[in-house]
This record gives C-alpha cells, sequence and structure tokens, in this order.
C-alpha cells in the first residue's frame, strides 16, 4: 500500500520511495527506507503527517501516493 | 589581496586571514551568531548566478562568511549549491546546531565533518531543549563527532564568549570508517577530500570541474549517515519527560481542518486588527500624514526647490506630484514600511511559534489546486501587505512553475495593504451583499487563473515535505530582531524599484503618455464597464500606487454596483509599477510582458462580465446578486472543465515526466 492510505496512529515501514530527490531529502529528515514510523495526523484529501521519535514531517497527498509503506501488526 | 578561490564569490580576504564560514538549517539562528563575531561592518554581495545574497565580515583580522540555511549540501537548490561551495572553500566551519532538532540538524553537520574541513559546533537554543525534557551530554556529543561543540543561547548571548574563544580549535571531525577509506583514496586524484565526497555524492557540477563523471554513491553515503546520526543522538539525548500533552493537543487541533480553519481564521483576524485597523489608521496616519507629508516633503521641496524649478520637467520628476524625493519617499516609509512591517512581526511570530508550517499543512490540499504547495502560503499572506514584497519572497518556492502561478496571481488578484485599506473603506458603503459580490469575483479569478495555469503549464509542481518543529512560545527578541531584519531588507530592495517606478511615471507625465493611455481606456471604461470616463484615469492612477486608483474611485459619484466593477477592475489591474518592475527583474523580458498585458486583459473582461451580467440580471435584490455570483462561478467552471478537455484532446494526457522537485 502507498502512505496516502495509512491512518492515523497507525505504524508503518517506509517501503519504497520512488524519486531520488525525495528521498535524500526524507533520509535528512530521517524517514529513510526501512524506517518505523507512525502517522500523527492525517488532513483530509490533504498532507500526511508521519512522525519519527520528535520529529514531525509532512508530506504532501500527491507525494504520499507514490511512497510504497507496509504496516506493522 | 585575494579572492574566495573556487566558490567564485566576490569576498576580499586579506593575505594570512582565514575564511570562518557559518553553516546551519533554516532557523537554527545563525544570523545571530554572525551578527555576535562580526558586529556592525557587514559586506553583503550577490552570489553569481543566483538570486541569493551572501554576507560577510571581520573576526579579529579574520573573515566570517554567512551561508544560507540548509538540510546539507547536495546541490538540490540554489542554497545548496551555495552553502557548498562556500563551505567546500572555508577553513573552519561554525556550525549552528539547533539543540530541540539534533537529529535533523546533525545530518548536515556530519556532512560538512564528512567534508574534512575543520568545524566547530554552536549547540544552540539549549536553555529550549532543557524546557522540553531534553537532556543532552555536550562532552559525549563531541567525542562522537570529533569536534569541539560549545552550548549557546545566542539570543541571551550565552555561551558567545565561549565559542569566540575556542573557535580556532576547530577540528577535522570523526568520519565513517569505510567512507573515509574511500575519501582518501579519491581526494588524492581530486586534491580535497570535500570534492571528493560530493562528487562520490553524485553532484554533477562539482564533478565537471574535475572533468569527472559523478559517482552513484548518494544514497549509500546518506544511509550510513543517517544511521550515524541516529546513533549519535540515541547516546547523548535523554528525555527526561515527555514534553506536556497539551503541546501535542494543540498540534492536532491546528493540522485538522474542523479546528484548524478556525484557528486560522482567528489568528488571521488578530492580524487584521492590529495591522489592518490600528497599523493601517493610527500607525500610518502618523508616519505618513503628519512625519512625511507635513514635514518630510515640505523640507526636501525647500532644499530640491533652491536649485530646480518645482513646475520644470526636471522639477516634477523629483519633487512634483510623483516626484522621486516626495511621492516615494513618502510611499515607501510613511505607508509600505509600517504596514510591512506589521505583516513580518505576524510571519516571525508564525514562525517562531512553529504555527508557519502547520498553516502550510493545513491549506496545502487547496493550494495544490492551484499548482502551489502549502508553502506558497508565506508569499501569498505576504501579498496582502506588499505584493512587490511578496513576488521577492516567491524566490523560496521549489520550482520555476510554481514561481511563475505564484507571482502571476500575486500581481493579478492579490490586494496589496495600501490598497486594502481604500477597497475595504469603499465596500463598507455599498452593503454585505455587494462585498460579498467583490470577494467572490476575486476568489473566482484566483482559483480560475491558477487551475489554469496548473493545466496549462508544462512540467509538475514541487510536493510539500517539510517539517514541523516542536510548538513553542516565541521569543519576543528574536521576533523583533527579524521583522527588523526583513523590513531592512524590504526597503533595500524595494526602494530603489519605487523610485524607478515613480521615475518612468513622472517621464509619462511630462511627456504626456499618462493623458494618453487614460484617453485610451476612456472608451473601454463607458462601454463595455458602464462606469464614468473618469474611471478609467483612476486606473492609471493605479499604476503609479495602487491606493491612489482607489482613492481615485472614492471621489467619483458611483453606485453600488458602479463601485464593484470599478473596484473590481482596479484590483485585477496592473500591479502598481514598482510590482511591475520586480516581475521583470524576477522573471524573463518577455514572460513579464506577457503577465502584465494579461493582467490588462484579464481585469477589463472580468470587469466587463460583472456589469454585463449586472445589467441583465439587475442588482435590486440579494438573490439577483448571488444569481451574478453564480453565472459568475458557472462560468469559470465551464472555461475550466472546457480547457481541461482540450486539453487532454490536444496533447493527450498529461505525462508525468516534467521535472519534479521538493521544497
Amino acid at each position: 500500500m502507498t502512505l496516502d492510505g495509512v491512518k492515523k496512529g497507525q505504524s508503518f515501514t517506509i517501503a519504497h520511495i520512488p524519486n531520488d530527490k525525495v528521498r535524500a531529502q526524507a533520509i535528512r529528515f530521517g524517514i529513510a527506507e526501512g524506517e518505523w514510523l507512525s502517522c500523527e495526523e492525517v488532513v483530509p484529501a490533504g498532507p500526511v503527517v508521519v512522525r519519527k521519535n520528535r520529529q514531525l514531517i509532512a508530506l504532501g497527498r500527491q507525494l504520499a501516493r507514490e511512497i510504497g509503506v507496509s504496516l506493522t501488526q | 589581496m585575494s579572492h574566495c578561490h573556487g566558490c567564485s564569490l566576490d569576498i576580499e580576504v586579506p593575505e594570512g586571514a582565514r575564511r570562518i564560514v557559518l553553516a546551519g538549517n533554516p532557523n537554527a539562528g545563525k544570523s545571530v551568531f554572525f551578527n555576535s563575531l562580526t558586529g556592525m561592518y557587514v559586506d553583503v554581495s550577490n552570489y553569481p548566478g543566483t538570486t541569493l545574497e551572501i554576507s560577510s565580515g571581520h573576526f579579529q583580522g579574520d573573515v566570517v562568511i554567512d551561508t544560507p540555511g540548509v538540510y546539507g549540501i547536495s546541490s538540490f537548490n540554489d542554497e545548496e549549491r551555495v552553502a557548498r561551495d562556500v563551505i567546500l572553500t572555508a577553513d573552519i566551519v561554525v556550525n549552528v546546531v539547533n539543540a530541540v532538532y539534533l537529529e535533523r540538524d546533525l545530518f548536515l553537520t556530519q556532512q560538512v565533518i564528512d567534508t574534512g574541513v575543520p568545524v566547530i559546533v554552536a549547540l544552540n537554543m539549549v536553555d529550549e531543549a532543557e524546557r522540553q525534557g531534553l537532556k543532552i551530554d555536550y562532552a559525549l556529543l563531541s567525542k562522537l563527532l570529533g569536534v569541539p561543540v560549545i552550548p549557546t543561547v545566542a539570543v541571551a548571548k550565552k555561551g558567545m564568549d565561549e565559542l569566540k574563544q575556542s573557535i580556532f580549535q576547530a577540528r577535522i571531525g570523526n568520519c565513517e570508517p569505510d567512507l573515509r577509506q574511500k575519501l582518501d583514496e579519491f581526494a588524492d586524484r581530486v586534491g580535497s577530500r570535500g570534492e571528493a565526497l560530493l562528487i562520490l555524492e553524485g553532484d554533477v557540477a562539482v564533478a565537471e570541474r574535475h572533468g569527472l563523471e559523478p559517482l552513484n554513491f548518494r544514497e549509500e553515503i546518506y544511509l550510513k549517515r543517517r544511521k550515524r546520526v541516529n546513533e549519535i543522538v540515541e547516546y547523548v539525548v535523554k528525555e527526561v519527560n515527555n514534553k506536556s500533552a497539551w503541546v501535542n493537543t494543540l498540534n492536532r487541533l491546528m493540522i485538522r481542518p474542523l479546528t484548524g480553519i478556525p484557528i486560522l481564521i482567528v489568528a488571521l483576524y488578530l492580524m487584521y486588527k492590529l495591522i489592518g485597523v490600528f497599523v493601517a489608521g493610527t500607525v500610518v496616519g502618523f508616519t505618513e500624514e503628519t512625519i512625511m507629508i507635513g514635514h518630510v516633503e515640505p523640507f526636501i521641496r525647500s532644499v530640491v526647490g533652491h536649485f530646480v524649478q518645482q513646475s520644470s520637467a526636471l522639477g516634477t520628476i523629483l519633487i512634483g506630484e510623483f516626484g522621486l524625493f516626495t511621492m516615494t519617499l513618502t510611499y515607501v516609509f510613511g505607508l509600505l514600511l509600517p504596514l510591512v512591517a506589521g505583516f513580518y512581526l505576524f510571519l516571525s511570530l508564525f514562525e517562531d511559534s512553529g504555527y508557519l508550517p502547520r498553516i502550510a499543512t493545513l491549506v496545502d490540499r487547496v493550494l495544490t489546486g492551484i499548482g502551489l504547495n502549502g508553502r506558497a502560503v508565506i508569499p501569498m499572506i505576504l501579498g496582502f501587505g506588499c505584493v512587490t514584497m511578496a513576488t521577492i519572497t516567491t524566490r523560496l518556492l521549489g520550482s520555476e512553475r510554481e514561481r511563475r502561478i505564484a507571482i502571476f496571481l500575486l500581481g493579478l488578484a492579490i490586494p496589496c495593504s495600501a490598497q486594502l485599506g481604500v477597497i475595504a473603506g469603499m465596500l463598507a458603503t455599498v452593503g454585505p451583499q455587494f462585498a460579498a459580490l467583490y470577494v467572490m469575483i476575486i476568489l473566482g479569478v484566483l482559483v480560475a487563473v491558477g487551475t489554469l495555469m496548473n493545466i496549462l503549464l508544462s512540467g509538475k509542481s514541487s510536493d510539500l515535505l517539510i517539517d514541523l518543529p516542536p510548538l513553542r512560545i516565541p521569543r519576543i527578541n528574536n521576533v523583533l530582531t527579524k521583522t527588523w531584519i526583513k523590513s531592512y531588507q524590504f526597503v533595500k530592495e524595494a526602494l530603489p524599484l519605487f523610485a524607478l517606478g515613480a521615475l518612468i511615471i513622472s517621464v509619462f507625465q511630462v511627456t504626456g503618455i499618462l493623458d494618453f493611455l487614460q484617453n485610451m481606456l476612456a472608451p473601454l471604461t463607458v462601454k463595455w464597464l458602464s462606469l464614468p470616463r473618469d474611471a478609467s484615469t483612476a486606473f492609471i492612477m493605479g499604476i503609479v500606487r495602487r491606493d491612489f486608483g482607489a482613492a481615485g474611485l472614492a471621489g467619483l459619484p458611483l453606485t453600488p454596483i458602479q463601485t464593484i466593477v470599478s473596484l473590481v477592475t482596479i484590483t485585477l489591474f496592473v500591479p502598481c509599477i514598482a510590482s511591475i518592475m520586480v516581475m521583470f527583474k524576477e522573471r524573463s523580458k518577455r514572460e513579464a510582458a506577457v503577465m502584465w498585458l494579461s493582467t490588462w486583459v484579464i481585469a477589463f473582461l472580468i470587469g466587463g462580465i460583472t456589469a454585463q451580467s449586472a445589467r441583465i440580471i439587475g442588482t435590486d435584490t440579494p438573490l439577483q446578486i448571488a444569481g451574478i455570483i453564480a453565472v459568475f462561478w458557472g462560468l469559470i467552471l465551464v472555461v475550466v472543465f472546457a480547457v481541461k478537455i482540450l486539453k487532454n484532446r490536444v496533447w493527450g494526457e498529461r505525462s508525468g515526466t516534467g521535472a519534479k522537485g521538493v521544497a
């Protein structure tokens, strides 16, 4: 599934970020592929806000659609 | 004397002097360090090939160079390219790190350390970190990074003396052993470890300088660096108590539309009360009327009048109605500066409290519809202060496509504070249904033009990818400093533009071009807009200063619908001459000319449609007004859908191959 399908409160790992530049930028913010994150908030039809420890990152909806994630049980 | 080699920056570096470079993430507090190190004497030079300006000054005979705030130095944008070049030629890097966001900030720190430049870390805002329940082991951090770490609270001047004393103890830090070995081998070939690192990380420009192909290890190096930073943070940071629950709750309330929109409305209402009512009324009344028109202008007229006849052509240009030394100064210092400072005060408050990125998150959805992302909220808010300034601020947007859309929308549909005052006054006299008509038409144009540009312009706008720093109470000191710096920059950047604008208008006035334009617009104004002939004079005055145009209308005997038609036209009509100048400065001449002409066409088109539909539908009851709004929005929908279908048919489905970036 992709990040835009994640619901608030769910934990997941990043499986795949297709765009090189986005991937690099995401690593700088600490959301590399394979990292464990949780979904802090989903703005309806808008950005997805994810949490990594104390860091909160907002990703635009279009970008979230391109990021593959796998939910952790 | 030598110049800054390799970074093509024109900064004088005396023989034997060291280059001390300040580096850090955005909002780490670098500027306070820069000012503390260099004191008052600062040079600002443009970085060639960019719109960025680099400050430099002196510290104990050495040169201190500031760099733009960046998250890394990998040529993702102009800021990173400039930071990269300045850092690579540094003798010492003072890396300002925000203690609250260690995980994020140390990524840049480690990247700079990996370049092999001696580094000293100024760990800033340690008091804030403490308040958030973070305990940081400074000694261990220093040991793990391999460079000195000085805890500071820059705004309170804590730790600054220690930093100054320790600056020359900067050391080459620890680098991951595998990477270190690779770098050392490669550095022999390219001359420096820093350049070796960037070539390994796939930096095209640095590779080109050595006639090499960039290598493809960025991902690998980045991931290892991330891992290393995460480990360091895990070792050195102990969370004593999790930050209070209400901050988390407030964070949620701010980004959820149901609560976020009311919060935003309250914030904007406070902003309106302070800027729209207090600053625009009381403060400007004093600065413009009493100080500038009452004292400064007569003084300048009397001084210049000694040398030049006021009624001569030169006199008109210098001290006439639109004179360089009269109107320009009054406009910029008496009217715009207080308003712009008010806007920057709020923007700094929003930024320092951490609210701004949350507004960006909240409104992102709306802005993506018009080809922008949440970050564009900054120039859009500023546009209500001064469109000229806002146009300059669009530099922070992620792609050229977004800048094009934002600049055009600013010039077209955002009324600046100078104009808003007069518009609000006129709307107050016509009744709420007419005021609603005005707002809906302008909003409609904004949405329609943005959507059409988003459909028609090639490429793809960048997506929102921002971090949301913890919410906190802003420091008033910091907010005021920021407001002052930004307002100063506004005057510095905008004053020449306004002066040039006044010069052009005065020349037009002296040569009769102004009259010619007024006569040319008159038939269109009377027949198509159903307005009195004199309204065309007001439109032309709008080019000089947007509020002149609106004020010119206030003196005309207009029916309510005529008021609305003329206000709509003048809002959409060409922005003031300074904004036109800045359009030409920021965009290519051809693009700016197209934008400028388009505002003429759109203003008269929309004004005319409003006037004509009002004539047909009537304006006697609120229902008829609602009818006009419905017709207008119906037209917009039809046009947008038609263009969308037409585009799909002619060019096929929009391919996703366009340039894509991150903002």
